[in-house]
């Protein structure tokens, strides 16, 4: 494994990702470094979610190479991408929360399996309980997936993405089908998550509400409360992405003033 | 022809490659016991009621159609004879994995396939833990437990059914005649190849299931589509793989 620079946690170089014939992602080339924000945004099937992929080894590239938190993992094996996806958080689109499992169990998940240092049940229970509680969900411990609702499957995804406290946090469409209010509460936890532990923070999403969200808003843990952020203090940056291939990466500033047609559709212009 | 034999190909090089991650992981760590142990409750107590009356009737079912041509050459007396040996080298084990297929494949596969749809397989990888030690292993290891076992029963019923048609029934002879050539009429290869083959289905069942369920993608239609197809597939498997070792028992 190669190192590379100190402060990159994500770095990307001329990725490119096949099935088959078909090239789904072409010269996919970005940095995330430690405490950034990134969002990436663009049209259903643009290739959004296989970047989380790409960089949590579920997927392969088929060309190019990958850097995670400074080493090349482009050539891992499942044994060594284990010890790094134990530094990354996730949230799957739909919360991938294991049905035969409890809340409590969903969420100790990773404690269990990722033994980076084995923790005692006690511990266990009470980080449980802690990420549980900072989701709001402390009650439903003994619940299953299935008698949740939508936005609490979400939370609870949330919970399991932050009780290991990552390094790293990759959202999908965190916010897909939920309603506004719902939306706006899950926002609002990922905010206070990475703001509580200041990750680095990669989060798809298809509403510019979400971007906005998480570039002008930082958690103020004495109220209690999201508050407007100092421009540019949240170190946001956005992504678009079009059949595959990376159509803009900038600021807030320059994602505004973007005259591209494409892009202007997912900015708040 | 070449792209006609591609995607056949590249699926037999993919259940292949499942087959040989998951024989290594039996020797790998963590061995998931529990999993196991729940795993063979589903597959071994779940299937007894329908493997015992399949069995059983199986059995019967033979006693019967035997019944006329064996009073034809007055060899009723034999009637015992062909119970056993069809039960105990064909029919059970056949009959007992195809319910088991019907019964286990499909859920296997549309259970590991709604975990597909759902990311639960993505997550868990994403977790820490590898879904053939933690989803496979156990399957296959239960299922390669529990088939020989719930093929001994079907066997055994098997031989009740006929005992009752032959010797309650239709009284073609004596009920000590019918248990003692019956027993005289299995040798030792005859067992053998009455346990091979339920292993050997055990490990096709078990591996079909899971690959078509780990395989599954386009949502709950692709559920279904999977569920069909390890079915499908798994049977025939079965009906190849009897004649197979058949074949191989006959040269012995």
């Amino acid at each position: 494994m190669g190192a590379q620079g100190g402060t990159s946690v994500m770095r990307f170089e001329g990725v490119c990702l096949a099935f088959g014939e078909e090239c789904v992602l072409d010269g996919i080339t970005f940095e995330v470094s430690r405490g950034d924000t990134l969002v990436i945004q663009g049209a259903a099937a643009s290739g959004k979610t296989l970047i989380l992929k790409l960089a949590l080894g579920l997927l392969r590239p088929t060309r190019g190479r990958i850097w995670l938190f400074g080493e090349d993992v482009s050539a891992c094996g499942e044994q060594q991408w284990n010890d790094i996806r134990a530094r990354i958080g996730m949230l799957f689109q739909e919360g991938g929360l294991f049905d035969s499992l409890t809340v409590e169990e969903n969420v100790a998940y990773p404690l269990l399996n990722q033994k980076r240092t084995p923790l005692s049940e006690d511990e266990i229970r009470r980080r449980v309980q802690q990420s549980l509680d900072f989701v709001e969900l402390g009650h439903t411990l003994d619940k299953f997936p299935s008698e949740l609702s939508g936005g609490m499957r979400r939370r609870v995804g949330i919970a399991r993405a932050i009780v290991t406290q990552p390094e790293l946090l990759l959202y999908d469409s965190p916010t897909a089908g939920l309603d506004p209010i719902t939306a706006t509460t899950i926002m609002a936890l990922i905010v206070k998550g990475r703001d509580a532990s200041h990750a680095t923070t990669v989060m798809v999403t298809h509403r510019h509400q979400d971007g906005e969200l998480l570039d002008r808003y930082c958690w103020d843990a004495a109220a209690g409360r999201l508050v407007p952020a100092e421009p540019g203090s949240t170190r946001t940056r956005y992504m678009v992405l079009r059949e595959g291939r990376i159509v803009f990466l900038g600021t807030p500033a320059e994602f505004d003033a973007c005259q591209d047609p494409y892009v202007a559709k997912f900015s708040s212009r | 022809m070449l792209d006609l034999l591609k995607r056949p190909v590249y699926t037999f090089q993919e259940f292949v490659l499942l087959a040989i991650r998951s024989f290594r992981g039996l020797f790998r760590k963590p061995a998931y016991w529990g999993d196991t142990v729940i795993q063979m409750d589903l597959i071994g107590v779940g299937s007894l009621p329908v493997v015992g009356l399949t069995g059983f009737f199986s059995g019967a079912v033979m006693a019967l159609q035997m019944a006329r041509a064996l009073q034809t050459y007055g060899a009723t007396s034999q009637v015992g004879t062909i119970v056993a040996i069809t039960m105990v080298r064909e029919m059970g084990p056949v009959l007992t994995a195809l319910m088991v297929a019907g019964r286990n494949s499909s859920g296997m596969a549309s259970e590991l396939g709604s975990m597909k749809v759902t990311e639960q397989i993505d997550a868990m990888r994403a977790l820490g833990t590898d879904p053939v030690l933690k989803l496979v292993k156990p399957r296959l290891l239960a299922t390669a437990i529990v088939l020989p076992l719930l093929t001994v029963l079907a066997d055994f019923l098997g031989l009740v059914g006929g005992w009752v048609v032959a010797c309650v029934m239709l009284q073609l002879t004596p009920g000590t005649q019918y248990w003692e050539t019956a027993w005289r009429a299995i040798e030792y290869n005859d067992i053998a190849q009455g346990l091979l083959k339920p292993l050997c289905f055990a490990v096709v069942l078990s591996l079909v299931g899971c690959y078509y369920g780990m395989q599954t993608t386009g949502g709950t239609q692709g559920v279904g589509r999977s569920t069909t197809q390890a079915v499908v597939v798994a049977s025939v498997w079965v009906v190849v793989l009897t004649f197979i070792i058949g074949r191989i028992f006959t040269k012995l």
